[in-house]
């Protein structure tokens, strides 16, 4: 899990979800009657996540691997899982290309990939007419995950009949983003669209504000503990999200109030997908008795249904190992709607509708293929 | 048209490099007379941030730019007074060692303080929006932060040029055995100049909250940009750390105007080519106890 860097915000939060799952199962028995025993680690970048990984396999006897949120550290994880034939479960990284091309056996994906994120958006930004016939500049993170969602950000693009007149490729490591801003207005859009990750969407955001350009500001990635960090006034457009705390059904509710109970801040959609990841796992292990990779495997592959605090239940795709399940466009609530300033979304309906299959939104084999070998 | 877009990235940049300078003075300043890289100084920055932003709940934003820095500074007496001062004389190394490990102090103590995700700060809203002049145009922040970034400039220079203090504080510089044969402590000074240092590494962080993110390593990510200024601009020269900071401002938005992918890179590429030229930096001086 990041914990420093500029995913290092959204990693802490990860890790205060995966430890009150930890020990919730503990205290009703652990798993196959033993105690879980938690190993967590700073991911930092790809090369230490996999020296990392691959120590706690090798020394620490670790039985599988779970976490993650950069899509660049979650691909060297998924090689150390698939060399040493233990499950990882990569729970943040969102580059489709992870469950394509660089999928294998051993990896499945839990959160939403950037094509899922692409049609959330797009399919709100449609219903407002913010499409058609709209000419687009994007601003996107410069590495595996960005340039993926950039690659999905185009196909959405030139099939709705909106044309990209500017993409800027944005280092990982800028935090002053008034030059590319300036570029932004040179170009005179119809609408700004923000393929960046982690505290550089906050950054942006912030510094869009400041600058009060007319052209509305979307995107295509956005972790609500990034849009808490950004200040009042200052985020507005469409964006997508996995999960957030006021969805409104009873799992969730109970989940919510247990962890604002126990931490005293709402949970964040990391703090989320680490707690229903890790009771996922107890489930299986618990149903199948057994740790073994191959056993696991073959429990997830039969599209097992968990509920997963959504109205409908999720299960994880046999051919490409991904957590299928709804996700919510959202926009901004008004200053004086808000309730405390955690209240900051209005999320939009579930897609996909509740009419369609939940898959119709996920990329098809024909357009992100996986082989995972034998 | 073209050259219109371009003015628009140099103003943005000498902007940029005036918040660069509120950092590196310091920075150069507190190495210039004591001889300490101050590796700490990213810290301090870090605390105007936060400190800023928590005034600004309660006394607003212009209670909490002016308050900030003064409390940093105040905290400034302390830093020099219990820890920089046993290492004036001591092996540089002690004193990189000591204060690396106060910038990671700090910033563990902000975790534990304010938590690791980052904490929200907004401009406040008579100053959002950009000014227009004719087809330029520029945020209307930015601006206010030039503004205060000359007056900081102008109140320094006066400092250093036109008062007993500064005299004493340049000859300081050069010949602290002459200023001690004078009968001159020099530690009173010290105290004062890092006091001014750290309050303009508050500074910058108090301005620059609202527009960027405020997270514990905050420090960390600023001190290396601040570094390369004072090695551009060379030591014990005000002028130097000025128009160094001003150049790195304007060449990282030159770049990203026609070459983005190198814009981070470009200000490194500035300082190895200076450094080819000039290994003393643009304007440094000769200083006698650092050869």
């Amino acid at each position: 899990m990041p914990l420093t860097g500029f995913l290092g915000a959204i990693g802490s939060y990860a890790q205060l979800g995966v430890k009150m799952a930890a020990e919730e199962i503990n205290a009703s028995g652990g798993i196959l009657g033993k105690p879980i025993d938690l190993m967590s680690e700073d991911s930092v970048n790809p090369a230490t996540a996999s020296t990392k990984a691959q120590r706690m396999i090798e020394q620490d006897g670790a039985v599988l691997l779970f976490g993650e949120i950069s899509s660049a550290s979650s691909l060297t994880i998924m090689q150390v899982a698939e060399r040493n034939k233990k499950v990882f479960f990569s729970t943040g990284a969102r580059s489709d290309a992870l469950r394509g091309k660089d999928c294998n056996r051993y990896s499945f994906h839990c959160d939403i990939p950037n094509t899922v994120m692409v049609n959330a958006v797009g399919t709100a930004l449609k219903q407002k007419g913010m499409v058609k016939g709209k000419k687009f500049v994007t601003l996107t993170a410069d590495y595996i995950f960005g340039h993926d969602l950039l690659k999905a950000a185009k196909a959405f693009f030139s099939a709705n009949d909106a044309t990209l007149i500017g993409d800027e490729l944005i280092a990982t490591d800028v935090t002053d983003f008034s030059p590319y801003l300036l570029k932004v207005r040179q170009a005179k859009p119809d609408v700004v669209c923000c393929n960046l990750a982690g505290n550089q969407v906050t950054n942006l955001v912030k510094q869009y504000a400041e600058f009060g350009f007319p052209y509305p500001l979307v995107g295509f990635n956005l972790n609500t503990g990034d849009a808490w960090a950004m200040g009042e006034g200052n985020l507005s457009g469409t964006w997508p999200t996995v999960w957030y705390h006021t969805l409104d059904n009873p799992a969730s509710k109970t989940f919510v109030e247990t962890f604002t109970k126990k931490y005293g801040k709402p949970p964040e959609n990391h703090a989320w997908i680490e707690y229903i990841t890790l009771k996922m796992i107890a489930q299986a292990i618990n149903e199948t008795k057994s740790t073994e990779s191959d056993a696991l495997i073959a429990y997830f592959e039969k599209q097992t249904q968990f509920d997963i605090m959504k109205s409908r239940k999720a299960y994880f795709r046999s051919w490409d190992h991904q957590l299928v399940q709804e996700a919510y466009p959202f926009t901004v609530k008004p200053k004086g709607e808000m309730k405390d300033k955690w209240d900051m979304l209005v999320l939009g309906e579930a897609v996909p509708g509740a009419g369609a299959e939940l898959e119709s939104i996920y990329p098809t084999k024909t357009q992100n293929p996986c082989n995972m070998k034998a | 048209m073209q050259f219109g877009f371009l003015l628009e990235q140099v103003v943005n940049g000498l902007v940029l490099g005036g918040y660069y300078l509120l950092i590196a003075l310091g920075l150069s300043l507190i190495f210039s007379v004591g001889g300490i890289v101050n590796l700490a100084h990213g810290a301090f920055y870090a605390l105007g941030a936060y400190i800023s932003v928590e005034i600004t709940r309660y006394l607003g934003f212009g209670s909490a730019v002016v308050l900030s820095p003064v409390a940093v500074a105040l905290l400034g007496i302390l830093f020099e007074r219990f820890i920089l001062r046993r290492f004036y004389d001591a092996d540089p190394i002690l004193s990189l060692l000591v204060t690396f490990g106060l910038a990671m102090v700090t910033e563990q103590a902000i975790r534990i303080i304010w938590g690791a995700p980052p904490i929200s700060a907004a401009i406040p809203q008579e100053f959002r929006g950009s000014v227009f002049l004719g087809d330029f145009l520029f945020s209307r922040y930015r601006l206010l932060i030039l503004a205060v970034v000359a007056a900081v400039l102008i109140g320094v220079w006066l400092l250093l040029h036109k008062t007993s203090f500064g005299r004493v504080v340049r000859a300081g510089i050069q010949r602290p055995d002459m200023v001690a044969a004078l009968g001159i402590r020099l530690q009173p000074h010290m105290t004062a100049i890092v006091m001014l240092g750290v309050g303009m590494a508050a500074l910058g962080g108090a301005f620059f909250a609202p527009i960027t993110i405020v997270h514990p390593a905050m420090g960390a990510e600023i001190i290396t940009v601040a570094f390369v200024v004072v090695v551009i601009g060379g030591l014990g020269s005000f002028w130097g750390v000025v128009i160094a900071a001003l150049l790195v401002g304007v060449v990282r938005g030159i770049t990203i105007h026609f070459a983005p992918a190198a814009g981070e890179a470009s200000i490194y590429v500035l300082m190895f080519l200076v450094l080819m030229v000039r290994p003393r930096g643009l304007l440094g001086e000769r200083i006698e106890k650092f050869e």
